[in-house]
């Protein structure tokens, strides 16, 4: 049985990590560093870490001024707040310069659970991706959470990261190493292609499976950068399968689901897409697993609807 | 260049509000009140105060100035190009397609420039983390932020002024440019905007007031500011938006505007008549 982890808890620890070697970084939170995992570097490296308070707005604004006077500044804050709370500080002077911020949005999606629409993140990556200059990444594990999380202090630019409180299993071994803009193929077959981020690689590996079982066969790609995304990755989906699937803890619109519209629509596709996520409404008050189940995003809610695109 | 003399630093902004001036020029809308009321306090920052070499300007240990009002940053543009930062005949390029001088800033396009601005009231953070970085890696350099009284109705300044305050940044002075109008009308007619010093005050901040016209009470300030290492200043400079030219002083509708031929004549002839005067003396 692989390891659990909440990909926000690898974050935290590959924090501490990053900071043993770039004695340059610091971290800003905003009142939530038991939350968001930043406390392990507050404990760690106490004079380079600053807990802003309740004041997201003028910390990405203070962490922005940081990186241009020559330190990296990854600042934290749960996913709805480090983006929409602070969208215009982001948008002119984080993106604008191109500043070396990273952005990271902790409790993202539906999974983050009983709190409610005003704290469930699904508009997160869509506001990210639409600003120039900005990369965004969803990891899928606590593997893929560690790599990008130490990759992004050596990424100049600005880089928004989004995590999850929602335990899912280690889908990578050590040997695991994480390329800019590249999908990573998960298991290969020819009747249709899943691609997925954050905790919905799991879910379409788990679905994958079931559809196996009758004899629907599964390419299952990891996408864990939304921004540059890999466009090859998709194009060969559309080529190789007649079905592409989406599927993210997130709105269809904006996030994984339309940047792989925009890519297909461009070409000459005999492939269908369908995009799986919340289908533009708001989040509610209900455990994750609750949540999950109510919007379609579990093993079983995947494979029936998609099983059925096949008469099986 | 650094001088306390101040005939001579008058001259640098007589000289400063004309460049700037010239290069907003007639038949477009450019910010022309909030410029010219900011020019003696940008002359004394640039000229007197800070510790900035114009042939190193991404020397780390040198003192920030950050243009929190971005809509003025064509005050800055002349100090830059009056130090040979930029070409003085760059300054004619302002807001045309293609030009480094942007109309508001853009510090990855313009030399010289610390940091974006433009959407109002993000300045002073920004100007915090400066100073906070500074701090964490051994450096004495001073940050100094220009905030128009207008933004002060701006939420956010006043969550910077409670980190100024709660992290000890004695390197940071905010520069207040009181002119007392803002794009429609006077400050004060939406929200309220004293008592000034005291809510400053009130936050933690140590303040003074001066005539932000006059060159000996700005650079007496600028002295004062750095006389405390703990505790940020506020200095409130009591200004006239569209300060040297005479139909636009006082005057809302010259927040933005575009300026007539003959306007724009009239104001080159007046402020060229002051530098010349100062230049006489």
């Amino acid at each position: 049985m692989a390891q659990m982890r909440e990909t926000r808890a690898a974050y935290g620890e590959a924090l501490v990590e990053v900071g043993r070697v770039h004695p340059e970084v610091v971290v800003l939170d905003a009142d939530l560093y038991n939350s968001t995992r930043t406390v392990l570097f507050r404990n760690a490296f106490p004079e380079r870490f600053f807990d802003m308070g309740i004041a997201e707005a003028d910390m990405v604004s203070t962490a922005a001024g940081m990186a241009a006077s020559g330190l990296v500044p990854y600042a934290n804050s749960f996913a709805m707040f480090i983006t929409a709370h602070c969208y215009d500080q982001i948008r002119i002077q984080v993106a604008y310069p191109k500043l070396h911020v990273v952005l990271a949005g902790s409790s993202a999606g539906l999974t983050q659970g009983a709190d409610g629409a005003s704290h469930q993140s699904l508009e997160d990556v869509a506001l990210m991706r639409a600003l120039p200059n900005m990369k965004v990444f969803v990891p899928a594990d606590g593997v893929e959470t560690r790599a990008i999380t130490l990759a992004l202090a050596e990424l100049p630019g600005p880089s928004y990261i989004r995590l999850g409180r929602y335990p899912v299993p280690d889908l990578f071994d050590s040997s695991y190493r994480f390329e800019l803009g590249r999908a990573i193929t998960m298991r290969q077959g020819r009747d249709l292609t899943l691609i997925a981020c954050g905790h919905m690689v799991n879910v379409a590996l788990q679905a994958a499976e079931l559809l196996a079982n009758r004899q629907v066969r599964a390419t299952v790609l990891d996408m864990p950068t939304i921004k540059p995304l890999d466009r090859e990755a998709v194009l060969r989906a559309m080529e190789d399968t007649p079905l592409v699937v989406t599927i993210e803890e997130h709105s269809i619109i904006g996030g994984l689901g339309s940047a792989v519209a925009e890519v297909m629509a461009e070409r000459v596709c005999r492939a269908r897409l369908i995009r799986l996520g919340t289908q533009d409404v708001f989040g509610e008050s209900g455990t994750a697993d609750e949540m999950l189940e109510k919007h379609g995003l579990t093993p079983s809610a995947v494979a029936g609807r998609l099983r059925h695109e096949f008469g099986r | 260049m650094s001088t306390r003399d101040i005939p001579t630093l008058c001259r640098l902004a007589a000289e400063l509000r004309l460049h700037a001036f010239q290069a907003m020029g007639p038949n477009k809308a450019h910010h022309f009140g909030g410029s010219l009321s900011a020019a003696e306090v940008v002359t004394a920052l640039y000229f007197y105060k800070m510790r900035y070499n114009p042939q190193n300007i991404t020397w780390p240990e040198r003192d920030r100035f950050l243009m929190s009002k971005g809509h003025c940053v064509p005050a800055q543009y002349a100090a830059l190009a009056m130090l040979g930062v930029l070409p003085l005949e760059e300054l004619s390029t302002l807001k045309r397609l293609g030009t480094r001088l942007q109309g508001h800033p853009a510090m990855h396009e313009t030399p010289g420039l610390e940091g974006c601005t433009g959407s109002l009231g993000q300045g002073l953070s920004y100007a915090n983390g400066m100073a906070l970085a500074g701090r964490v890696q051994g450096l004495t350099y001073r940050v100094y932020c220009l905030i128009g009284d207008g933004e002060l109705h701006e939420g956010q300044i006043w969550e910077a002024v409670v980190t100024s305050a709660s992290r000890c940044l004695g390197n940071v002075t905010a520069i207040i440019d009181f002119n007392g109008l803002k794009a429609m009308d006077e400050c004060a007619c939406a929200r309220t905007t004293e008592p000034m010093a005291t809510r400053w005050a009130a936050f933690g901040w140590r303040t003074r007031e001066v005539n932000g016209h006059d060159m000996a009470q700005i650079c007496d300030a600028l002295d004062w500011a750095e006389t405390d290492l703990n505790v940020p200043a506020v200095i409130i400079a009591h200004t006239v938006k569209g300060k040297g030219v005479s139909f636009m002083e006082g005057k809302a509708q010259f927040h933005n505007a575009s300026l007539t031929e003959e306007q724009h004549k009239q104001g080159l002839a007046e402020l060229g008549a002051t530098l010349s005067k100062l230049q006489e003396v």
